[in-house]
């Protein structure tokens, strides 16, 4: 049996196709989800994609929240469905309440992107375990409102708990704090991270293959389920 | 003030200037002249309607023969792009639509275009930007293609001014904060200063769509009965009049002044989260087969749109014009025909699809709106509040305008430049001095890294980036299956143009054809924008129709037919106009993306052959600017036969697995190539320069017609000798070693100091 692996399409999802591109590669089936719509046509996982979903012109993430489709995909993670958010999916994860913390503007105010290194830190969760502990990958990381910020006694419940999955290296290119490239929930299942795997998945097209590993590793985890 | 205004549907009631009006009041005083209409242009549209025509009919003629819309006065040397286009099988659609349509094969169709936005990115620098980029992309959407990249040729003042501070960032923010937030990967251009541009900044910005041919749409109304929907962004107040000269108060009744919003940007406003959405409701309406003929809103909105529409079609047009949706509700018919608000789109549809039309706007979120229909007749029709208020013929609006030869003469400063030989400037002589000669050349702003820039936009979204800039050409795949791709570079050179316009056209030519073939694509097919100063300036016109003259030439010769353009006069500020700028955009084709080749040195051991003869032509150098701010003589000699040659090997290079790297020589010479592919690969090179040769001219001149090529050992035979074979000039100059570009005999540097000459210069300028 094949995974089937849901990337969601917001109104102003750009990396959709970029996401479900990377489910195949990875060898699962990807499927096509509306925003509108409730039904998650029984995939057995979810990715939300980068991009502006609304528009974001109140706040990253603030309206896709309350979108029909997030609130299947918010009991579904609470259920245990592995859910990635990346860049913009992670910034709708944290006004989920999914996720603890907020993105902000990046602290140079500028949009960036570049093959920005990092390391994994946690090599557990339903999205990295097909990394080893501590190794490094380079994947592209593009955004206007990348800062990880949360406060203090929370950041160190993330590193004492292991739930900081990814760290920038090199340079932290908006500002996060503690250099957070990515967090998972208490569970394991629910992964946000800024930078962007699905552009790492081809040599042709990306810096290397470095971020195929999320994608198998949500794959390993479904079919030995 | 007035006190007894009443209400607003009692004021515009008793002020509409209908069509029985103006023939009821024929000598009523028109603002014809404010309107930037000429004498015996007003008097040219009174005689086509036999009347006078109404304010709104005076509106619509008013920005359809600006210069922006009409081309009056380009058109006569445009002809030239059709009249000398060498025979091509590729295109399939020619100059005159939204855009150009290249065949690329395999059952796909590739549509490009560049076009400006210059005047208003100096007025609002973000906005300016940000809406170039829209309406170039929608251009490409009205052909029927999924837009697939966009890159952005830019040109400001002197990159230490003030006012560049002012003006780039925002430019910058805008061409991100629009292409970023569409989903489009940028994918090249250009970063250029020139004190020249300090007052008039030069915005362009190109876009390529992909599609099948079958999937070809064309701006056109036909069918009796089809109904015209307008679909996207309400109507509001902004950009009125941004191709002319319009205030919006020329047409208010006096009575209301003070009761009205004050008057609105001329800049349109962006919203490219509506622009995503109309994207993808536009391509899903295409692949129902839902649509007959379709037109973006662009320059002259609504007046552009219903005109060139009815203009092309069979039949004419009628339009109830109470039907758009507005943003403003006290907007005035004139207004509203004028306004150029941004994401809107105007699609004739046939009766029994119209319901499945609206369905799948819906579902985008996109309002969209049937306000008029297909006639049988041959007159545009436009009504308001149940009066008629237009009934034109369209083809005299959208077509039919006024043309000129305008009067134009070689300046007479021209010879005095051209005399001005950089023969006379000091050299570098000794070798700490060419050393010295080269940092300043790698840090100078204009051959400086441009990647604080750059990297403020996404090249990687969509999934199918194979290159993008710093390399020479920006390359996309467009079929994941069988790695079909297409290659394209824009280039100008304003200095060039200056010494000789001709030849400059020429120049960015051929050096855009050279950027794609040596990404190992077959060039196919042009785009310009012509950026030059006041037609109305004989100067300034000699050098447009020169520039014109040349291009078209180098055009027939290479073998790569204009596609379209867009021309954009009156770049000056006061008397002084810009340099020249004919920016041209080059497309090329590749069958497989996987053979394309890169321009970093990466293959330690690699031989370095320089392809091409290099003679003294240091005329408009990046050398002369950055040592003395010189600017004189004559450009580099222009051989389009040595092109086509180079562009062979190239491509064969690439094709047959010969080259890991290739770069092109253009500003900066040799040496600047060398440094560039050093500092991209990340490994330096030993170059030993040829016996008899001056190490200065050898570096830094601008010879057309030249790479410089990365060949790994294994391939140098066959490499070698298929250049002889081919008669192309290939020279081994080095190796690929090291971590310093080391000239035998002269100097050397280490990667790490030539990373810094080229990467601190514009964050400290900039950042």
């Amino acid at each position: 049996m094949t995974a089937r692996i849901g990337v969601v399409t917001f109104p102003g999802s750009l990396d959709d196709r970029d996401a479900r591109r990377a489910v195949q590669l990875a060898g699962a089936e990807p499927v096509a989800l509306w925003h509108r719509d409730k039904d998650l046509r029984q995939v057995d996982a979810v990715v939300l994609p980068g991009g502006f979903s609304y528009g974001d012109y109140l706040r990253a993430g603030a309206i896709a929240r309350f979108s029909p489709v997030m609130e299947t995909v918010i009991a579904g993670a609470r259920d245990g469905l592995p859910v990635l958010g990346i860049c913009n999916g992670f910034q709708v994860l944290c006004e989920s309440h999914l996720l603890p913390g907020a993105l902000t503007r990046n602290d140079h105010l500028h949009f960036v992107c570049r093959d920005q290194r990092l390391r994994i830190e946690n090599a557990t969760t339903a999205w990295t375990s097909s990394y080893r502990p501590d190794q490094e990958i380079v994947i592209p990381l593009k955004n206007g409102e990348g800062g990880y910020v949360a406060d203090e006694r929370t950041l160190d419940m993330l590193e004492a708990e292991g739930r900081v999955v990814a760290r920038y290296l090199e340079l932290n290119p908006n500002g996060s704090r503690r250099d957070i490239a990515g967090v998972t929930n208490e569970a394991g299942n629910v992964v946000g991270l800024m930078p962007h795997p699905e552009h790492a998945v081809e040599s042709l097209t990306g810096p290397g293959l470095d971020g195929l590993g999320f994608f198998t590793s949500v794959l390993k985890r479904l079919v030995n389920a | 003030m007035t006190t007894d205004a009443g209400t607003a549907s009692e004021r515009v009631s008793t002020t509409i200037d209908t069509v029985k009006r103006a023939v009821d009041t024929p000598g009523l005083a028109q603002p014809w002249a404010e309107l930037g209409l000429k004498r015996d242009e007003y008097d040219r549209i009174r005689e086509i309607l036999g009347r006078r025509p109404t304010g709104a009919e005076l509106a619509m003629y008013s920005v359809m023969w600006s210069e922006h819309c009409s081309y009056k006065s380009s058109k006569v040397h445009l002809r030239q792009f059709g009249e000398k286009a060498p025979p091509s099988d590729a295109l399939l659609v020619g100059i005159g639509e939204n855009a150009g349509v290249v065949d690329v094969g395999q059952g796909y169709a590739v549509t490009f275009k560049v076009e400006s936005h210059n005047h208003p990115s100096y007025v609002e620098p973000y906005q300016g930007a940000a809406t170039g980029v829209g309406g170039i992309v929608r251009d490409i959407l009205a052909m029927g293609a999924r837009p697939v990249a966009v890159m952005d040729p830019l040109r400001f003042g002197a990159a230490d001014h003030p006012d560049t501070r002012r003006v780039l960032p925002g430019v910058v923010a805008g061409v991100g904060g629009y292409g970023n937030c569409l989903g489009l990967p940028n994918i090249g251009g250009e970063v250029v200063f020139d004190p020249c541009y300090q007052g008039n900044p030069l915005v362009n910005a190109l876009c390529v769509g992909v599609m099948r041919h079958e999937d070809i749409h064309l701006a056109k109304a036909s069918g009796v009965g089809n109904k015209v929907i307008l679909y996207g962004a309400r109507t509001g107040g902004d950009g009125i009049g941004g191709v002319s000269v319009l205030a919006s108060e020329t047409f208010a009744d006096p009575s209301a002044a003070g009761t009205r919003p004050a008057k609105r940007p001329a800049v349109q406003v962006g919203d490219p989260f509506q622009e995503k959405l109309l994207i993808e409701c536009t391509l899903e309406v295409f692949r129902e087969k839902l649509v007959v003929g379709i037109q973006d809103l662009g320059g002259a909105g609504l007046s552009c749109a219903t005109s060139e529409l009815a203009s092309a079609g069979s039949g004419g047009m009628r339009v109830e014009l109470d039907s758009v949706p507005l943003r403003d509700a006290t907007l005035s018919p004139e207004e509203i025909l004028m306004s150029e608000s941004q994401e809107r789109m105007c699609a004739v549809v046939e009766p029994d699809k119209v319901e499945r039309f609206l369905e799948i706007c819906e579902k985008w979120d996109v309002l969209a709106t049937v306000i008029g229909e297909v006639t049988d007749g041959d007159r545009l029709e436009i009504h308001w509040r149940g009066e008629q208020i237009v009934d034109v013929p369209p083809r005299t609006v959208a077509h039919e305008g006024p043309v000129y030869q305008r009067p134009y003469a070689r300046p007479v400063w021209q010879d005095a430049l051209q005399a001005d030989d950089p023969a006379k400037l000091s050299r570098p002589g000794t070798p700490e001095e060419l050393r010295e000669a080269v940092l300043s050349l790698v840090a100078s702003p204009n051959q400086a890294s441009k990647s604080w820039i750059t990297s403020q936009y996404d090249r990687y979204v969509l999934g199918n980036t194979v290159l993008a800039q710093p390399e020479d050409s920006g390359m996309i795949r467009v079929d994941e299956e069988t790695n079909l791709g297409v290659a394209l570079a824009t280039d100008g050179n304003g200095r060039y143009a200056k010494l000789d316009p001709y030849t400059g056209a020429q120049l960015a030519l051929a050096e855009a054809y050279r950027n794609v073939a040596a990404s190992g694509a077959t060039p196919l097919a042009v785009t310009n924008c012509l950026n030059f100063g006041s037609p109305e300036d004989p100067a300034a016109m000699w050098q447009f129709a020169e520039a014109c003259r040349g291009l078209a030439d180098a055009c027939l010769a290479l073998g790569t037919p204009v596609t379209g353009g867009n021309v954009s006069f009156y770049n000056q500020t006061g008397e002084v106009a810009i340099h020249p700028t004919p920016v041209v955009g080059v497309l090329g084709v590749i069958d497989d993306v996987t053979r394309r080749t890169p321009m970093g040195f990466t293959g330690e051991g690699d031989l370095l052959f320089l392809l091409g003869d290099t003679r003294e032509e240091l005329g408009g150098s990046a050398w002369s600017e950055v040592a003395h701010g010189h600017l004189g003589g004559l450009p580099p000699a222009v051989d389009l036969d040595r092109e086509r040659l180079l562009a062979e090997v190239l491509v064969a290079g690439s094709r047959d697995g010969m080259l890991d790297a290739a770069h092109d020589l253009s500003d900066g010479g040799l040496v600047q190539a060398l440094v560039e592919s050093c500092l991209r690969g990340g490994l330096g090179a030993r170059i030993v320069l040829p016996e008899g040769t001056d190490p200065f001219v050898a570096l830094f001149s601008e010879s057309t017609g030249r790479a410089v090529v990365a060949v790994p050992r294994s391939e140098e035979l066959r490499f070698t000798d298929m250049c002889r074979a081919r008669g192309l000039p290939a020279t081994r100059i080095g190796v690929v070693d090291g971590d310093s570009l080391d000239v035998q005999g002269q100097f050397s540097i280490g990667l790490g100091e030539l990373r810094e000459a080229s990467e601190s210069t514009i964050p400290a300028l900039l950042g």
